[in-house]
């Protein structure tokens, strides 16, 4: 499908029509091309979200690679990284081939599967790292989310074995002796309620020591959701050293602070623990300054019964693909840290960097694959149910008032959201199958005329050879 | 009232209202008859996820003399699977009619999930949350200093001026929490003495003061010692070295209680170990209000359910 839409703003401002034809974007519009009405809208490049969890396999009850891909259409993304803990978990090449493949037959967004650092999420053995990287799902960040690798030693390794990979090992910060049956951030609050504490020190000395292994051994590393105002002074520290780190912050530790545990509600639950407001601003100023890289959802669906018990009963996590993007509206936008182009960029061309994904160094370039978000963020909405697209209802955004809303996805040149509805699944799945199809036949030519134009990482070639796997 | 879930909610009014309450639910005991017709046909449910002889039979006895029908439901031990519980339970005792259900649970805020959720709509008397709060405990402690210091004159009193310290283990203690609240609330002087290890973080903002040496707190001549139960599994978590040194440091032993004034209050909630937090003779002293206590809770659970269940609508 070829595409024209007219009169959208771009992140720095300026209004112009884009043409997007065969995937790409093109210095004109194709003949015949479907319209899309972009006045009054921000068109941001596609949103990129480096940590998601999309619980296929094995939790099929909580979210599928499908649903898991709906809710973040919805949200306005075009890609998103799939944490490793399945069950079984992706530490093996088969497991993350899978995960893979299913994101790119339903087509909603490019599924980057990210493969277990250790065996199991067990942080005795290295998982299969190696073989991860080359397979078809060319994994390049490794992440035992959910658990620490919290072995010093096995740390130190991992972040060594990995350079030869050219990946990134994401850190899920969190030392376990400090936080075991840990409920809610540690604090007056948490003394107060009777809940158990998990202290700011317990991400605080895990980033500390991993950004001096990291220097030591000449790695890169990748911060998950860092939620303290000391963990951003560490990660501050680190990048005046010249430290190659970077770290994520995610929409609900940028807008929700600890007293919402005053309700017991778990809802509220999360991992690591909403904290105080002085964390969410430094989190905030730390976004704006470029200290913390990217914004980052660590969406995690969870069954109804999950959530429907004691706090100390209930899972950990809330949902945050169909949200994200209203949120860093409301948390950054409009109080005036963050423009749009700030948006674009914590939200799309450096997660993509740091996630190894191609095509969203040079956003709305002729030539570059198009993914679009088109956002109308004058409108508000009071955040309710019928907002979420994925499994999960696990959402802390209910009966909230939040700004802007998603108009359009385009993924690849194909869109996954019109009118601010979801395509059908079958629609999509045609737009996906056609879109390779062209992706595949333009490689073939542009490889027999001449060297391709944007170098492409190692061993792009195979995966450009698969079919299902136009943008890897 | 429509739930008790903490002594946070309650202003001193509602308090000395429930003490109050209780005061004549004390005269009931006295009768020949201890037994009220105010709750027939009222149905009162014990809903025990965590075992507790004493407060289970206290409320049940409290029910009993208010003439209503008294479920005890046991949850522990059934085959119901973590999370499910709360709710199905809920709902199953929702389903049977339940005007009121007290609830004791091991997870913090157990209490307050089932008062705000629509799986039931009984009033909810919170008999003990994790670490959270034991509102019916704190109110028969301060009943039972109100009584030992003021007598049948009781009525109408809260407790300002009254010095109070708690010692022990803090972080873990449900009481010292409903304790903190209530007594500050009645205007009394609450003091906290624990190592630092078994002290929440932030206690410094409670309306408290905090020490670590029970010596010290000994000669600042408190009218009310009240002393902590310490559980075994804290020995082996790195809290203090082991049971002797916490014997010896925040023990109240016979030399301490010599130091003490002979009209000084020594309480604790039970159950107790005798020789590690509190010494035989403290236990036996004429100051130990222990066995008062325990009598005084079926008044103050008698008139909780009664401004539950018989003033309808009207506040205390």
């Amino acid at each position: 499908m070829n595409l024209v839409i007219t009169g959208a703003t771009l992140p720095g401002g300026r209004s112009t029509d884009l043409f997007i034809t065969d995937g790409r974007f093109a210095a004109e519009p194709a003949k015949g091309a479907t319209v899309l009405d972009g006045a009054g809208l921000t068109a941001l490049p596609g949103l990129v979200d480096l940590h998601t969890h999309l619980r296929e396999p094995g939790y099929e009850q909580s979210e599928t690679v499908l649903t898991g891909s709906r809710a973040a259409a919805a949200g306005g993304f075009t890609a998103v990284h799939a944490m490793a803990n399945t069950s079984p978990i992706a530490d093996t090449a088969g497991v993350v081939e899978q995960v893979h493949s299913l994101g790119a037959q339903h087509g909603y967004v490019t599924v980057r599967p990210i493969g277990a650092v250790t065996m199991g999420l067990e942080g005795e053995r290295l998982s299969e790292i190696g073989a991860m990287a080359g397979s078809r799902a060319r994994v390049s960040v490794f992440s035992d989310d959910g658990r620490c690798v919290s072995d010093a030693l096995l740390m130190r390794r991992a972040l060594e074995y990995v350079k030869t990979f050219g990946g990134v090992i994401a850190q899920h910060a969190q030392e376990p002796r400090l936080t075991e049956k840990a409920q809610m951030n540690e604090g007056a609050l948490s003394g107060e309620l009777g809940l158990a504490g998990w202290p700011a020190v317990a991400e605080e000395a895990i980033i500390a020591r991993d950004v001096l292994l990291a220097q030591h051994v000449g790695a890169r590393l990748h911060i998950c959701h860092v939620s303290t105002a000391g963990s951003v002074e560490v990660v501050r520290w680190a990048k005046a050293r010249g430290i190659d780190v970077t770290a994520e912050a995610t929409p609900h530790h940028l807008l929700l602070t600890e007293e919402l545990a005053r309700s017991y509600d778990s809802r509220f639950k999360v991992n690591p623990p909403l904290r105080r407001d002085e964390d969410v601003h430094a989190l905030r100023a730390a976004l704006a300054d470029g200290t913390i890289d990217i914004v980052a959802t660590d969406h995690a669906p969870h069954p109804l019964e999950s959530k429907e018990c004691a706090w100390d009963e209930a899972s950990f996590g809330m949902v945050g693909l169909e949200s994200a993007l209203s949120v860093v509206q409301l948390a950054l936008v409009d109080s005036g840290l963050l423009g749009w182009s700030d948006v674009a960029r914590v939200m799309s061309a450096k997660p993509a960097q740091i996630g190894g994904l191609a095509g969203y160094d040079a956003a709305f370039a002729v030539g570059s694959l198009a993914n679009v978000t088109l956002y109308d963020s004058a409108a508000s909405r009071v955040f309710g149910l019928d907002d979420l697209r994925g499994k999960g209802l696990n959402t802390p955004y209910l009966g909230r008032r939040l700004p802007g809303r998603v108009v359009a996805t385009i993924h690849n040149g194909y869109p996954t959201v019109l009118d601010g509805e979801l395509l059908d699944a079958a629609t999509v799945a045609a737009s996906a199958v056609a879109a390779s199809a062209v992706a595949s036949a333009s490689v073939s030519v542009s490889a027999s005329a001449a060297p391709p134009a944007s170098p492409a990482p190692p061993a792009s070639s195979a995966s450009a050879a698969d079919p299902r796997n136009p943008s890897a | 009232m429509r739930h008790l879930l903490s002594t946070r909610d309650l202003d001193l009014a509602a308090a000395v209202g429930i003490l109050d309450v209780a005061e004549d639910m004390a005269d009931v005991a006295t009768r020949e008859v201890k037994k009220l017709p105010t709750l027939r046909g009222r149905t009162v449910i014990n809903l025990f996820f965590e075992d507790s002889t004493r407060t289970r039979t206290s409320f049940e006895l409290a029910a009993k003399r208010l003439s209503a029908d008294l479920i005890n439901f046991s949850a522990k031990g059934s085959s119901v699977s973590k999370g499910e519980g709360l709710k199905d339970t809920a709902q199953t005792l929702a389903a049977m009619g339940a005007d009121a259900v007290v609830i004791r649970h091991s997870a913090s805020g157990a209490a307050q999930v089932l008062a705000e959720s629509d799986w039931i709509d009984a009033s909810i008397l919170n008999a003990g949350d994790g670490t959270h709060e034991h509102p019916t405990q704190a109110l028969l402690d301060a009943y039972t200093i109100r009584k030992r210091l003021h007598g049948d004159a009781s009525r109408g009193r809260d407790l300002a001026g009254v010095t109070v310290t708690i010692v022990g283990d803090i972080l873990h203690s449900r009481v010292a929490r409903s304790n903190v609240w209530l007594l500050t609330t009645l205007g009394a002087h609450v003091s906290v003495i624990a190592p630092a290890t078994l002290l929440p973080s932030g206690v410094e903002t409670w309306p408290v003061k905090v020490g670590y040496d029970l010596d010290v707190a000994v000669d600042d001549n408190p009218d009310v010692v009240m002393m902590l139960r310490i559980q075994a599994e804290r020995m082996n978590a790195a809290f203090f070295p082991n049971s002797r040194e916490y014997s010896r440091e925040w023990g109240l032993d016979d030399e301490r209680l010599q130091r003490l004034r002979p009209d000084t209050m020594v309480m604790h909630p039970g159950p107790m170990v005798r020789g590690l937090e509190i010494s035989a003779a403290a236990a036996d002293s004429t100051r130990s209000t222990v066995l008062e206590q325990v009598a005084n809770g079926v008044s103050i659970r008698m008139a909780v359910l009664y401004l539950l269940l018989a003033s309808e609508g009207g506040g205390l």
